[in-house]
């Protein structure tokens, strides 16, 4: 069924009567071609651009719970591409191109909304700094400005210019960034894949993977086993724990991130905005909720929960720039589980074992990764060669001595 | 969270920054045969396990000693804390 202005006019008329699920829950087949461990937003988009771009005809999702029941449906939404680092830059650009033209692609409202995303600086030096990462971002094709006070005033005039040790000077201002609809996002992969013959099978938990000779043969799962030629694992926040499964330790550490949602308000920040001086970065829900958060608790964990000192420092940040976050009330506040990786940035390749790809690490950017993710992944799958935007994601990258250290913190994973 | 430090009792844990797994209290032998896989293991490779998981916390703002404290990482529970030194010294290192 293609959702259509005139579908939902046609369907008010008969009292909404037509509609039937977005996509179906079929019995798991005994063999399939490929498999896609973990039906997040990656899985599914893997999924979908691998039958949709690579004309892969037996592929299925092995989803452990239901669909955008992980962090897909857990983080804060945002959508961005500036990156400064040659082997990222040009990957979460090419995911930014993906983005806008997604919703058409998938025929699925996702609800992105390129509202702009700010950082701001507070010093000579910063400013330097965002210059470089803006003229970075303007090399591969990607936009940004550099704003001055003012300009930062024009948009934003509640903002604490005039912070006694953090002073706004201005900030970087990306106008193609923004937010989308995280649930929509894995829905709309999950019927976009579905109606192009993708089995997507929930409550099937991956119990054991097998290999034979160094070579895997298939998988167990709650559902029982299945065969196949190709298994892309894709469960970032537990890809440790299904990689030893195949016997790899990994690159990763599994921390907490924890996300804020205050009341519902009147519309306030329109964009994204970010502190330079901190970490804290909020924008507003269309429900009129402020989203937003800060670093990691910094242990590991798979608790999906943090503790409260780093909401007090989240908080923190966000009166030194926002003192009027002061009078809302907070809603919710909740963790999710992250691939930390040992440099900040994901992993997209092959595996030891032939036919097992694995794609992970993705710290806390996953979310606007989640299109470009997919389709270099599916490449990947597809080939057996990398996708040209993500040849730098390589799993022996530490080994080599070619880390994509954003952040310029070395091989610890917690302060990324 | 609470760390029960061996010599000065019950901590916030914000006193404490963490480093990680408590493997890395073994130092590969930099001389060694296969020196570079073990340092590559070492430095990048972890369990990383849904459990218990023993790991090094510094206590930068008491008495700047290093702990092992065994944690689940699904409920965040601390069973026991360990001062690195005694750790290292039962491994057989010299200090």
């Amino acid at each position: 069924m293609r959702y259509s202005a005139f579908r939902l006019f046609a369907e008010a008329l008969r009292g909404h009567r037509g509609w039937r699920p977005a996509w179906r829950d079929p019995e798991p087949q005994a063999e399939y071609d490929t498999l896609i461990i973990g039906g997040g937003g990656h899985g599914l988009a893997t999924a979908h651009y691998l039958a949709s771009r690579y004309g892969a005809r037996s592929v299925a999702v092995l989803e452990k719970g239901w669909i955008g029941g992980g962090n897909v449906g857990r983080n804060t939404t945002i959508v961005r591409s500036n990156y400064l680092l040659d082997g990222n830059e040009p990957f979460y650009e090419h995911s930014l191109k993906l983005w806008e033209g997604l919703e058409q692609d998938l025929n699925y409202n996702a609800m992105f909304s390129q509202r702009g995303i700010i950082n701001l600086y507070h010093s000579d030096a910063q400013r330097d700094a965002y210059i470089r990462r803006g003229n970075a971002m303007r090399l591969h094709g990607a936009d940004a400005e550099l704003l001055d006070a003012a300009g930062v005033r024009a948009l934003y005039p509640w903002l604490n210019f005039d912070n006694a040790r953090f002073p706004i000077q201005g900030g970087l201002l990306q106008r193609r960034a923004g937010t989308a609809r995280h649930d929509a996002v894995a829905w709309g992969y999950a019927r976009a894949a579905d109606r192009r013959g993708v089995d997507i099978l929930q409550n099937c938990e991956v119990t054991g993977l097998r290999i034979d000779g160094g070579r895997i043969t298939g998988v167990d799962t709650t559902r029982g086993p299945i065969r196949a030629r190709k298994v892309g694992v894709a469960v970032a926040g537990n890809s440790s724990r299904v990689m030893e499964m195949a016997g790899l330790r990994l690159p990763i550490e599994s921390h907490v991130l924890q996300a804020f949602v205050t009341e519902g308000l009147k519309p306030l920040i329109d964009g994204v905005v970010t502190f330079g001086a901190g970490h804290f970065y909020i924008s507003q829900s269309d429900k009129g909720g402020l989203v937003f958060g800060g670093d990691l608790d910094g242990y590991n964990s798979y608790a999906q929960r943090g503790n409260l000192p780093v909401p007090e420092d989240v908080i923190e940040s966000g009166m030194a720039i926002m003192p009027a976050i002061g009078r809302a009330r907070l809603l919710r506040m909740w963790g999710g589980v992250m691939d930390m990786s040992m440099d900040g940035s994901p992993i997209i390749d092959r595996t030891p074992i032939e036919g097992l790809y694995f794609n992970g690490g993705w710290c806390y950017g996953g979310f606007k990764a989640t299109p470009a993710s997919g389709l270099t992944f599916a490449h990947l799958l597809a080939t057996d060669e990398p996708h040209p935007t993500a040849t730098a994601f390589r799993l022996d990258r530490f080994r080599r001595g070619y880390p994509i250290d954003e952040r310029g913190a070395g091989a610890q994973p917690n302060l990324h | 969270m609470i760390i029960h430090h061996p010599l000065l009792g019950p901590r916030d844990a914000q006193e404490f920054t963490y480093l990680g797994d408590a493997t890395l209290i073994d130092r590969p032998d930099a001389m060694a045969e296969g020196a570079l896989e073990a340092f590559d293991a070492y430095l990048h490779l972890r369990d990383n396990p849904a459990g218990t998981h023993r790991e090094l916390w510094y206590h930068e703002v008491g008495d700047r000693s290093w702990l092992v404290v065994t944690r689940d990482t699904r409920t965040h529970e601390i069973t026991q804390v360990e001062l690195a030194r005694d750790v290292a010294l039962s491994k057989g290192r010299g200090r």
